[in-house]
């Protein structure tokens, strides 16, 4: 058994210690967020968090995450409550056929959480490892950038009653 | 190339401040300043528009088997505007502005100026220029080549941009202390063809040697980074990577040709040795574009130098690794196995890299470099497998090329460390690296720093 933090809960697994986290989230735990794309950590379609940054769950064995905190894009929000960064791609229309967008909301994540004022090119450059097939690159970067004009402005609002 | 001799960031040691002394001494005594007045009758510098357009295109191949580019111009920053950082063992340099912006650049130059900068490290303004730029090299550069990059440079976009003064410890930052290095590491020369050797023999050793600046990289530096010429080109430091030995003690399980050299000079890639990464992606990239006779020219040479015996000489090799897949390549496979830390990064190897490096996959141009022929996991340091474990290899934007993942968010220091110790007993038959958890360490540390 291995035990794994998705989410902030822990899940004892019971899998051969190499096998992908990927597979463990879908066929373990029903959190089919995280999807299957190329399966060689090349599309990024997969993309989770671990420890705060991007990582592909297809090529992630789960030996190597005891300890380590995990969240994927369920973890994020629900469907009536989503998070800042789900809302800024429903918003934008950034998913056409969506197979890639919970891969990317959750790499834009680790960067804003990271980088909350991060400039075009840094997104971009951020972003760069995670392909969309229909091409709505153009909505995601905007999604990403209000998003984190959208976490910024939270921000503030959070800290204004300390400063009044 | 960047300067070598990088990764070393030991305190000076008192070897070092006696060196340091006597070269202040001596640049004193040698007095850096005496070519000042070499400048006051200097011509006026060549307009734009004065230029032949067959000379500007021929320096513009020039300058990409130079590599101008790669330390005179900042990450997304204009194209030759300097400002790119080199840390050397003194302290940091910033790259010059060489465009023919009249108060930043070198717009004012002539072509005498340029000629003796590249031939003897001193500018306009008569100061000996640091030898991180390669004057130990370009001085064997024909006159006539110098010409033709002249040519190249001052009709590029002037650019008006002021780089970062440089940061350098004393007696570094005292520039006649350049002078007492010159006087003890480099000398004025020019390239005499040898002629027992073929003219594509000759011209690659002239590019190789003189405006390749291969030696930068590929050379061991000294402490007061001058390149060991007893050991030229037997394999150097540039930034925090290892720059192979281009000779004999070349680390490549399969002994390189001239055209497996050619490939990868070419195309960045050779399948049975692996993948250009680091600082020589911008090289690989600059001598896809020059005219292939050169590129054919240096492989001639550098495989001579791999194997001095003769072009016909076979270096013995590891016989296991000559028609090796991963799984044939292991030789050691199953005798070192035991250890805990072993286990661990066969455990990693298996869930996170064995997808694509097995064997079984058909014999394609995308199929990855096998494990046991790559230079980084046969070299003599751990530094380029673990740069390539945490940032992976990516193609220049909109270019095709070979892409790995890098792993720096899948995996700990720790386990990167277990998976480089797997991979170096699992596909070599090398003795086992002693640093690899410090260097991991560093480079990751490195990464952020660049964020």
């Amino acid at each position: 058994m291995i035990d794994l933090d998705i989410n902030g809960r822990t899940h004892a697994i019971d899998a051969d210690p190499s096998t992908p986290l990927l597979y463990v989230l879908r066929d373990h735990l029903a959190l089919s967020g995280a999807k299957f794309g190329c399966g060689l950590g090349q599309c990024g379609a997969c993309t989770v968090m671990i420890d705060g940054q991007a990582a592909f769950s297809c090529v992630t064995p789960i030996s190597v995450l005891p300890g380590r905190r995990i969240k994927t894009v369920e973890g994020l929000g629900t469907v009536d409550n989503p998070g800042p960064v789900q809302r800024a791609f429903i918003e934008e229309q950034a998913a056409q056929c969506g197979y890639c967008i919970a891969g990317m909301i959750m790499r834009a994540q680790a960067l804003l959480e990271k980088n909350p004022a991060p400039s075009d090119a840094e997104v971009r450059r951020h972003m760069m490892p995670n392909l969309c097939r229909c091409g709505t690159h153009m909505r995601i970067l905007r999604a990403v950038g209000r998003a984190a004009g959208e976490m910024r402005a939270a921000a503030a609002r959070d800290v204004k009653p300390a400063k009044s | 190339m960047r300067l070598a001799g990088t990764a070393d960031k030991k305190p000076m040691n008192a070897r070092k401040i006696l060196l340091a002394a006597a070269l202040l001494l001596a640049g004193v005594i040698a007095g850096g300043c005496a070519d000042r007045t070499r400048v006051a009758a200097a011509p006026a510098p060549a307009q734009r528009t004065s230029f032949d357009a067959a000379l500007v295109a021929r320096g513009a191949r020039l300058a990409a088997i130079g590599n101008c580019a790669a330390c005179h111009t900042q990450p997304g920053g204009k194209a030759f505007a300097g400002g790119l950082p080199l840390s050397t063992p003194f302290g940091t340099i910033y790259s010059t502005n060489i465009t023919p912006d009249p108060d930043t650049g070198i717009g004012r130059w002539t072509g005498e100026e340029f000629l003796r900068a590249m031939h003897e490290g001193i500018d306009r303004g008569g100061r000996h220029l640091y030898p991180v730029f390669p004057y130990d090299h370009f001085t064997l550069v024909t006159d006539d080549d110098v010409a033709a990059i002249y040519a190249f440079i001052m009709t590029r976009d002037p650019v008006k941009a002021d780089v970062p003064a440089n940061r350098l410890t004393f007696p570094a930052r005292f520039r006649p202390a350049i002078a007492a290095w010159k006087a003890l590491y480099f000398a004025r020369g020019v390239y005499r063809p040898d002629p027992s050797r073929s003219a594509e023999w000759n011209r690659g050793a002239y590019l190789a040697e003189g405006l390749g600046h291969c030696g930068a990289c590929h050379t061991p530096h000294n402490a007061l980074g001058a390149e060991e010429k007893q050991r030229d080109l037997g394999g150097g430091d540039v930034e925090s990577w290892h720059a192979s030995s281009l000779t004999v003690t070349s680390p490549a399980p399969v002994p390189w040709t001239a055209d497996q050299l050619f490939d990868y000079l070419r195309g960045g890639r050779e399948v049975k040795h692996g993948i250009a990464a680091g600082p020589m992606s911008p090289v690989v990239h600059d001598l896809a574009g020059v005219a292939e006779n050169d590129v054919r020219a240096i492989a001639v040479y550098i495989a001579s130098r791999m194997r001095p015996e003769g072009p016909d000489a076979q270096k013995p090799g590891n016989a296991l690794f000559a028609s090796a897949r991963p799984e044939e390549a292991g030789s050691s496979s199953g005798t070192r196995r035991g250890t805990a830390s072993l286990d661990e990064g066969e455990g990693i190897f298996i869930g996170a890299c064995a997808t694509c490096h097995s064997a079984g996959l058909a014999a394609t141009d995308r199929q990855p470099v096998a494990l046991g022929l790559t230079t980084s996991i046969n070299a003599p340091d751990p530094r380029n497998a673990v740069h390539i474990t945490l940032e992976g290899l990516w193609p220049d934007p909109g270019e095709r090329g070979a892409l790995m993942p890098g792993f720096a968010g899948e995996l700990s220091d720790g386990q990167v460390a277990a998976l480089v110790d797997y991979l170096r007993a699992r596909f070599t038959d090398k003795p086992a690296w002693t640093d690899v958890p410090e260097r991991v360490r560093e480079i990751r540390q490195g990464m952020r720093d660049e964020r």
